[in-house]
C-alpha cells in the first residue's frame, strides 16, 4: 500500500515535473540490444536521433553483444528486478518471451499512450512471425532480413547463364556445369547451428513444409518436430550428394573463411545467406566481379510460398513506471516511422518492416542506386505469398537448442557418421526431448 | 620438535575463521547450494515459478547418450592434456635447470602462455589449425584431406588439446623450474662425482624430489581442464562437429545459458562437481602413496 501511494506520488510528482516546459528533466528509460561492431553504431545513432528528435524522454542504449547475452542478461536484470524498459530479443526467443509473463504487450502499449499504429501495414510474414496465434503484436519488428541466394555473374556466364537458378534441379546442373568449367568451388554452405535458418527453416516454408506439428508450434506446446518426413529428407539428401561429388565446399570461419568471405573473394560461386550480408560483400567483394542475389529455389512443381524472416523484434518488460512506459511508447513510435525505416536499412542491411516504409524508401529511389540495388528482392522473397498456417513462423520452446541439434546432426551426417534419414530421425527424437521439457517446464500454460 | 604456539580459547581461533568462512559461504556453498535445488526442480527461466522433481533431471541427464558422450570426451580431453602439459613442462624445466645455453631468457619466455586468456589464446590456434588458410593448410596441400577440424572429430579433439596444453605447459613450467632449483646442488653435484649421467641424475635424485609438485600439478591440470577448458571450446570448435568436443563444462554452458535449461544445467554442474571430487579424492587416496614430502 504505501509502496503503491509513493509510486503514485512519484507519478503525480513527474507529471506535474512534465508539465513546466523548460525546467523538466527528461524521462530516461533503458534499452538493451544485441547487435555489435558497426551494427551496434547504428543503433546508438537511432539513439542519439531519438533523443535529439524530442525534450521529454531519454533513452540509454546498451550493447550486450549479441542475442543469447541479451536475453541471459535480461532474464537476470529481471530475476533481480532491474530489467531495462525496452529489449530486442531475437525471432527464435519470441516462444519463450511469450510464457515469460514478463512483458507488457506492445499493442496495448501503443494504444493506453495514445499511438495509432496501423498493424496491417507491416509484412504479413513479418508481423505474423511475432503476433499472437490470433494476431496481436506482442512485440514491434525492427531488425528484419530474410535468406537470398547470392550467385556470381561471371561464373554463370561462364557456363552460359545469364539468370540464377530457379529450381534445385537447375541448380544441381548448373553446379556440375561450373566444376566441369573448372570452378573448385561452385557452392559453398555451412552446417552449424546457425544454418538451421536457410537450410531448414527458408526451405520448409517456401516448400510449405512443416518443421513441427501443430502448426509449427502455433497452437500447442505439445508440437513435435516432423522434419524427418517431409522434403526437407530430399534436400538433404541432394546437399550430401553435391558434396560427395565435390559440387558444394563447406566454408566456416573456423576453417579460415565463412561462406560469405569465400563468395565475395570469389573462391565459392553460390552461397545461401541473409540479405544482411548484402552490403558486407559489396565491400568486401573482389575488384570487379558481378554478382547478384534471387530468391532461394524451389524443388520443380512446387508452389512457393512466402520465405521466413530472420532478426529480431522489440519487447517491452513488465514492472516500469507509467512515465518509462510513455517513453518506451515514443521510442517504438519513432522507430516505426518511415523515415527511421531509411535510415536505418541505409546504414545496415536489413529489410524495412512495413509496406509504408518500404514505399518511403522505393519513392527516395533506394533501391535503384548501385549498392542497394537487389535488396527488393528480399521482400519479393517475404511476400511471395499470403502466409500459410505453417509459414507465418516457427513457435518452439527453446529452438536455439534444436538449432544447435540441427548443427550436430548435419555435421555427422556429413562426415558419414550416419545416414540422411538416420541423422534427421535423431535430430527429430533430441529435439522432441527438449520440446517436451520446455512444455513441463511451464505445466497448465498455453500460448497466447 | 617444532615449537607451536597454541591457543588456549576456541573462540579466538573462530573469530579468525569468520572472514574466510563467510567469503567460502558467500560465494561457494551458497551458491552450490541453490544449485542442488535447482537441479531438482524445473526452473522456469523468467522466474515464474518451479516445479519439484526429485531426481528426475538427473534421471534424465544420465539416460541420455550425448551426455555420457560428453562425459567420454572430457575424460578423454583431460588425459591428454594434462599428460601432454606436464610432460614438456618437465623436459622444458629440466633443460633449463641445467642452465643450457639461453636457459634465462627460456625462463621468461616459456612462463608467457598462461598470462594469455583461454579465449584469446584459441582464437590464435583457431588461425594456426586452420586447414586452409593456417599453418595446415601446407599440411593439407602434402596430404589432401589430412587435417579436417570442422567435420573430423579426432582433428578437433586434437585442436583443442593442442591449445589447452600449450597455456598449461607454461604454468607447469613455473612449478617444475621452482622443485628442480629447491633441491640442493650439492646432491646433484655428488652424483655426478660419482659417475652418474644427466638421465641417471634425473631418474634417481631429481624426479624423487619433485614428486610432491608433480602430484599438486597433476591434481591442479585435471581439475582445470575440466573448467578452464570452456573459452577454448568456445572459441575453436563450439562442441562441435557432431558434438566430438562439447564438453561438460560447455554442455552445461549451452544447456543452461543458450538453451535457458537452468535445472538441467544445474543437475549437470552437480555431476561435474562430484566427478571432480571422486577424481580428487582418488588421487589423494592411491597416487600420493607414491608421494615422498621430506
Amino acid at each position: 500500500m504505501i509502496k503503491n501511494g509513493l509510486a503514485a506520488l512519484a507519478a503525480g510528482a513527474i507529471s506535474v515535473a512534465m508539465a513546466l516546459p523548460a525546467a523538466a528533466a527528461p524521462t530516461k528509460f533503458d534499452f538493451w540490444f544485441g547487435l555489435s561492431g558497426d551494427l551496434a553504431r547504428v543503433v546508438d545513432t537511432l539513439c542519439k536521433n531519438f533523443n535529439a528528435s524530442q525534450s521529454d524522454y531519454e533513452v540509454v542504449c546498451t550493447s550486450q553483444g549479441n542475442y543469447d547475452a541479451t536475453l541471459q542478461n535480461t532474464i537476470a536484470a529481471f530475476r533481480a528486478g532491474k530489467q531495462p524498459a525496452v529489449v530486442q530479443v531475437y525471432d527464435v526467443g519470441t516462444a519463450t518471451m511469450m510464457l515469460s509473463g514478463a512483458y507488457k504487450p506492445a499493442d496495448k502499449l501503443m494504444e493506453e499512450n495514445g499511438y495509432k499504429i496501423d498493424y496491417a501495414d507491416y509484412f504479413p510474414g513479418i508481423a505474423r512471425y511475432y503476433a499472437t496465434s490470433k494476431g496481436e503484436m506482442l512485440s514491434f519488428p525492427f531488425n528484419s532480413s530474410t535468406a537470398l541466394m547470392y550467385w556470381n555473374k561471371d561464373a554463370f556466364a561462364k557456363i552460359g547463364k545469364t539468370e540464377a537458378p530457379k529450381t534445385w534441379e537447375d541448380v544441381g546442373a548448373d553446379l556440375q556445369a561450373m566444376k566441369d568449367a573448372g570452378y573448385e568451388c561452385p557452392m559453398a554452405i555451412n552446417i552449424s547451428a546457425n544454418e538451421s535458418w536457410q537450410l531448414m527453416e527458408q526451405f520448409s516454408a517456401i516448400h510449405n513444409q512443416p518443421i513441427a506439428t501443430k502448426n509449427n508450434g502455433y497452437d500447442g506446446l505439445d508440437a513435435r518436430l516432423e522434419v524427418n518426413k517431409t522434403k526437407f529428407v530430399q534436400y538433404v539428401t541432394d546437399l550430401k550428394t553435391w558434396y560427395d561429388a565435390g559440387l558444394i565446399k563447406i566454408k566456416s570461419k573456423d576453417l579460415g573463411q565463412d561462406m560469405v568471405q569465400a563468395f565475395a573473394s570469389g573462391t565459392c560461386q553460390v552461397i545461401m545467406t541473409s540479405v544482411g550480408d548484402h552490403g558486407t560483400v559489396g565491400k568486401t567483394q573482389k575488384e570487379g566481379m558481378n554478382w547478384d542475389v534471387a530468391e532461394l529455389p524451389a524443388y520443380a512443381g512446387t508452389e512457393r510460398k512466402n520465405s521466413l524472416v530472420g532478426g529480431a523484434s522489440l519487447w517491452v518488460l513488465s514492472g516500469k513506471s507509467d512515465a518509462e512506459y510513455k517513453g518506451a511508447a515514443a521510442f517504438l513510435n519513432f522507430i516505426h516511422d518511415p523515415k527511421t525505416a531509411l535510415f536505418w536499412s541505409t546504414n545496415t542491411g536489413y529489410i524495412p518492416v512495413t509496406k509504408s516504409g518500404f514505399d518511403y524508401m522505393k519513392s527516395n529511389g533506394f533501391y535503384d542506386k548501385a549498392p542497394f540495388k537487389g535488396r527488393e528482392t528480399a521482400i519479393a522473397s517475404l511476400t511471395a505469398s499470403e502466409p500459410t498456417e505453417i509459414t507465418r513462423g516457427i513457435r518452439l520452446g527453446n529452438f536455439t537448442q534444436i538449432r544447435a541439434e540441427f548443427g550436430t546432426q548435419m555435421q555427422a551426417i556429413f562426415a558419414n557418421k550416419v545416414s540422411v534419414q538416420e541423422g534427421l530421425d535423431t535430430l527429430v527424437k533430441n529435439g522432441d526431448a527438449i520440446l517436451d521439457r520446455f512444455q513441463q517446464t511451464y505445466p497448465g500454460k498455453t500460448l497466447p | 620438535m617444532e615449537k607451536r604456539v597454541t591457543f588456549s580459547s576456541w573462540t579466538i581461533g573462530i573469530l579468525f575463521a569468520v572472514p574466510q568462512l563467510l567469503l567460502i559461504f558467500t560465494f561457494f556453498y551458497w551458491p552450490a547450494g541453490q544449485a542442488v535445488y535447482w537441479s531438482l526442480t524445473l526452473q522456469q527461466p523468467w522466474g515464474g515459478g518451479n516445479i519439484w522433481v526429485g531426481l528426475d533431471n538427473f534421471r534424465s541427464i544420465l539416460s541420455n547418450a550425448d551426455y555420457w558422450n560428453s562425459i567420454t570426451a572430457s575424460l578423454v580431453f583431460a588425459g591428454i592434456s594434462t599428460g601432454l602439459a606436464m610432460f614438456i613442462a618437465l623436459v622444458l624445466a629440466a633443460l633449463t635447470d641445467r642452465q643450457l645455453a639461453g636457459s634465462r631468457f627460456y625462463r621468461v619466455v616459456l612462463i608467457w602462455p598462461y598470462g594469455i586468456a583461454a579465449p584469446a589464446l584459441a582464437m590464435a590456434f583457431r588461425f594456426i589449425l586452420a586447414p586452409e588458410a593456417g599453418f595446415m593448410a601446407v599440411v593439407n596441400q602434402v596430404w589432401p584431406g589430412f587435417w579436417d577440424p570442422g567435420l573430423d572429430g579426432a582433428d578437433a579433439m586434437a585442436s583443442i588439446i593442442i591449445a589447452f596444453s600449450w597455456k598449461y605447459v607454461g604454468y607447469n613450467f613455473i612449478f617444475f623450474l621452482a622443485a628442480f632449483q629447491a633441491i640442493p646442488r650439492s646432491l646433484i653435484e655428488a652424483a655426478a662425482m660419482d659417475g652418474s649421467g644427466v638421465m641417471r641424475r634425473f631418474r634417481d635424485i631429481q624426479f624423487p624430489l619433485i614428486t610432491p609438485t608433480i602430484f599438486f600439478l597433476l591434481v591442479i591440470n585435471i581439475t582445470e581442464s575440466f573448467q578452464d577448458s570452456f573459452g577454448i571450446v568456445d572459441i575453436m570448435t563450439s562442441g562441435g562437429p557432431a558434438n566430438a568436443t562439447n564438453l561438460m563444462v560447455y554442455k552445461i554452458y549451452s544447456d543452461g545459458f543458450k538453451g535457458l535449461d537452468y535445472s538441467g544445467a544445474a543437475a549437470q554442474s552437480i555431476i561435474l562437481m562430484l566427478l571432480i571430487i571422486v577424481l580428487t579424492i582418488f588421487q589423494f587416496r592411491f597416487i600420493e602413496r607414491r608421494v615422498h614430502y621430506r
